[in-house]
């Protein structure tokens, strides 16, 4: 039975990626381009070690967003802000790190934990707003997204820029570089260590560790703790939650600012192991990846690294095609084929998976009662 | 006349593995007749209606309508062969009007505009020719239970049914407005519809039905005339075995104050007074019921005595505690045990496994939480324990809830609810919609933990069960207690009359404190 429930949810993912493939193949035949040529090449770059590395560098914050909007997911809480809250948080984590000096054991924690502070505190106005005006939460998240990228230029321009030295003419606004300390060593000698040749110019970020200790510390958060199982069964069934002793105000505002925490660690990845600083270059549009990653990973810490790794997997392999002449947007409509059908499979698995249950209960509670048929009492 | 019948079962036969749920079942209803069909849960009765409203295809046997030979693979074709089904589980958006409930799936479209004003003149229609009142421009989510089953009436009397299924339509129902449904039921005869339900209640089949059919263990016992039985023996071709009564014996009342509502007063949001000036007293050991036609302030007392809702004026005491202003889960930390009026919306988390049911309402105390941990391996062994004691009938624990039947899940409810040692028990509507079997074990439950020194708060619309259990009977009408009865002397029908404000001059009546 449990077997059988696994495989029915990897089916679901599975079936989605080969429909995608399917149908990308044959809008590319459709356009002129030569789909086994191009699903080849991406199969063949993808699975280089320079583009392995780079897939799981790209996966870090896609996963930590992923988790981000899952948790809210989790009790029907919409957090389409993670955008803005972790823009904002690491423009603050670069510019409190740059300004303070300590050993890299309080330094890196204490960028990271201000990163979380400022992504919790974005989170809770949205929070606040629901609970204390009724105001849903997927409408005030994106107006904040829009306000946290004004509020950002506004802070850089003003507080945390590095004024540019001498005569040269900053044309990237940035902040100061965070210290030594600040930065996070590579895991490449652990690669190296396996046996793994690492071409050159090839860094695995350290903070995937962090990732996944994220990952581990979501899943016993949301299974293993009373907190976990109030969250879920105000998911499954408000109503109920509530006659159970849930407060719901009080478990809105948690799980938004738990959700603004984590989303506070998405760009943690890239500026503690490359970046360095805050910059207008940092990347973008994370927040929005991670709606799409959790809703493939089913708001299941494992389900959403697989989610994380395929779409930075497709992210990279879609260099290649350029060379090949092939229009990489190809790959952005794959993404979002994988999502629709995905969304599918899953309701169709959880319908199979609801009947067969029904059926099995029905069998037993007729099996119990003994043997059925009984002789009529005559009327 | 010679006509064909409405819709005739020739040998209708559904296995599922290991289980024949439906075994050669026959039977006829004629047009224009109201024909019930009793059974126990597990008889097959709810397979039956899935099958002929198209929700599941027969292994064997044929469906005829007007004598006609039918394939109904959905319920769109039994509905454009004029076959309407009203769950017992009403199935309405919330957020949307009782207008916009009726007419989803089946818009009135006038070019390419909703014709909405015509709908609901139509409805408004159907509303008078059959007595369905309500209003269409209200919010579902603001109709009491009653009201609910009116719109899913509606719903299908729109879709132009000509067989309307009902299952369990009066489970929620107080007497009068039973007799208001049958009323409405008859008036659809007369105009020609054909009525099949469900139902527990024998004295209403008997009264009310043209024809009864029984099923047990998934087979047609017999169809008899309700003249030709009674309803003893009726419940005999049920279950092969004595029907239970939910009468209690000696008095267990003691005189500790569980539970002391003093002047407690609730105002709804718009600031009306939903209940006004309620004060009384449970005692240890001691059943307290409130009867009332629904949607009188019985669901804002438990909401009230829940936390579910804020208290206005007055004080609440349980066990000596004035709790008025605490939250929910400190009154449920304290031995207040719920059974939710609709187990479905307020009882139980359905995808999830039993073992996190068990939990639900208790997540805060041991078994189930280790500081700040679930205890699984304690919630699993609890669970356990509830299915032995409380005959839950499930292939295991870690089964989903929507998998049990609406008894097993009844009973699923009222054990853990038990087994958490409560020193209050609101129970509310205790055994709507479970068989015989389900209820006679529910009641039996109540009467030990009462027997145990349990102080127990009935709500219900079942007057036969408010009387027989209860030791204590107020009547609640427009958000106030108006009358204190003696359950050993009042009749269900002087109770009614009290309940629809008509019974102020009868005896006997104790004077209000």
């Amino acid at each position: 039975m449990k077997l059988r429930r696994f495989l029915l949810t990897v089916a679901a993912p599975v079936s989605a990626i080969v429909f995608a493939i399917v149908l990308c193949s044959v809008i590319l035949e459709a356009a002129g381009y030569p789909a086994f040529t191009a699903f080849h090449s991406m199969w063949t770059y993808g699975n280089k070690t320079s583009s392995l590395i780079s897939i799981a560098d790209r996966a870090v914050p896609y996963y930590l967003s992923g988790l981000a909007v899952a948790i809210g997911f989790k009790m029907n809480l919409f957090n389409i802000g993670v955008e803005g809250q972790y823009r904002l948080a690491a423009l603050v984590a670069a510019a409190a790190g740059a300004a303070v000096t300590m050993p890299a054991f309080l330094e890196i924690p204490f960028i990271m934990l201000v990163a979380m502070l400022v992504g919790a505190t974005w989170a809770f106005i949205p929070a606040a707003l629901k609970v204390a005006r009724g105001v849903h939460e997927v409408i005030s998240t994106i107006m904040l997204n829009t306000i946290a990228t004004g509020v950002s230029a506004y802070l850089l321009a003003t507080y945390f820029q590095e004024k540019a030295k001498g005569k040269n003419i900053d044309l990237v606004p940035k902040t100061k570089a965070l210290p030594k300390s600040g930065q996070m060593p590579a895991l490449n000698r652990l690669l190296r260590a396996i046996g793994i040749h690492i071409p050159v110019g090839s860094d695995l970020y350290g903070f995937l560790v962090v990732a996944v200790l994220i990952g581990i510390g979501y899943y016993l958060l949301i299974w293993r703790t009373a907190f976990g199982y109030d969250l879920r069964a105000s998911g499954v069934n408000p109503f109920a939650a509530v006659a159970s002793g849930v407060n719901p105000k009080a478990m809105v505002i948690k799980v938004m600012v738990i959700s603004g925490a984590i989303a506070g660690l998405v760009g943690m990845s890239d500026m503690l192991g490359f970046f360095h600083r805050y910059t207008t270059d940092f990347p973008t549009g994370i927040g929005f990846t991670g709606i799409g990653v959790a809703l493939l990973g089913r708001n299941h810490p494992v389900g959403v690294a697989v989610g994380a790794f395929i779409f930075a997997y497709l992210d990279r392999s879609a260099q290649i095609l350029d060379l090949n002449g092939i229009p990489r947007e190809i790959v952005t409509i794959m993404q979002g084929v994988i999502l629709l059908s995905v969304v599918v499979a899953y309701e169709v698995v959880r319908r199979i998976g609801q009947a067969q249950e029904t059926k099995a209960a029905a069998e037993a509670a007729t099996r119990l009662e003994g043997p059925a048929p009984r002789e009529p009492v005559p009327a | 006349m010679s006509a064909a019948p409405a819709i005739e079962l020739i040998g209708i036969t559904k296995r599922f593995p290991g289980v024949v749920a439906n075994d050669d079942i026959t039977f006829s209803v004629m047009p224009a007749e109201i024909h019930a069909l009793v059974g126990e849960n597990g008889a097959g009765k709810s397979t039956l209606m899935k099958i002929i409203y198209g929700m599941q295809r027969p292994d064997a046997g044929e469906i005829r309508l007007d004598g006609k030979t039918v394939n109904l693979r959905s319920p769109k074709d039994a509905i454009a062969a004029g076959i309407g089904m009203v769950h017992q589980h009403f199935m309405l958006a919330d957020n949307f009007t009782v207008l916009e409930n009726i007419v989803l799936g089946s818009e009135p479209v006038r070019g390419l505009t909703l014709d909405l004003a015509g709908a609901r003149q139509r409805i408004r229609e159907l509303g008078s020719t059959y007595g369905l009142h309500v209003e269409p421009d209200r919010l579902a989510e603001t109709l009491e239970v009653g009201e609910r089953q009116r719109v899913e009436i509606l719903k299908v009397l729109y879709r132009g049914a000509k067989i309307l299924i009902l299952d369990e339509p009066t489970a929620v129902l107080v007497p009068q407005e039973v007799e208001e449904l049958f009323r409405n039921l008859r008036g659809l005869k007369a105009e020609g519809v054909t009525v099949i339900f469900i139902s527990h209640k024998l004295d209403e089949v008997l009264d009310n039905a043209d024809t009864v059919t029984v099923l047990r263990a998934g087979r047609t016992i017999t169809t008899v005339k309700p003249a030709d039985v009674t309803a003893h023996q009726l419940a005999e071709l049920m279950v092969g075995s004595e029907l239970p009564k939910p009468d209690t014996q000696e008095s267990t009342v003691t005189d500790v104050v569980e539970l002391d509502l003093d002047h407690v007063e609730v105002t709804s949001a718009d600031g009306r007074p939903v209940l006004h000036d309620v004060s009384f007293q449970v005692h240890r050991g001691e059943v307290v019921g409130i009867a009332g036609v629904l949607g009188n302030g019985q669901s804002e007392l438990i909401e009230a005595l829940m936390g579910l809702r804020p208290v206005t004026a007055g004080k609440v005491t349980l066990h000596g505690q004035d709790i008025t202003q605490w939250e929910t889960r400190p009154r449920r930390e304290a031995g207040v045990a719920y059974i939710p009026e609709d187990r479905h919306r307020q009882g139980l988390l359905l995808p999830s496994p039993l073992w996190e049911n068990v939990m639900l309402g208790h997540q805060s105390q041991p078994p189930f939480e280790r500081s700040i941990w679930i205890d699984q391996h304690g919630a699993v062994e609890r669970t356990n324990e509830v299915v032995a004691k409380y005959d839950v009938r499930t292939p295991g624990v870690d089964v989903s809830a929507y998998a049990l039947s609406g008894g097993n899940q009844q009973k699923l409810i009222v054990g853990r609810e038990m087994m958490s040692n409560p020193v209050l028990l609101i129970a509310a509507h205790p055994t709507r919609g479970i068989d015989v079997g389900a209820q006679a074990a529910v009641w039996e439950q109540l009467k030990e933990a009462r027997r145990r020194g349990l102080a127990v708060l009935l709500i219900s619309a079942d007057l036969e069960e408010l009387i027989g259990l209860s030791d204590t009977l107020w009547v609640i009408l427009r958000g106030q207690l108006v009358a204190r009865l003696d359950p050993a002397t009042v009749t269900p029908v002087e109770l009614g009359s009290y309940m629809t404000g008509a019974g102020d001059e009868h005896a006997p009546l104790e004077a209000l404190p």
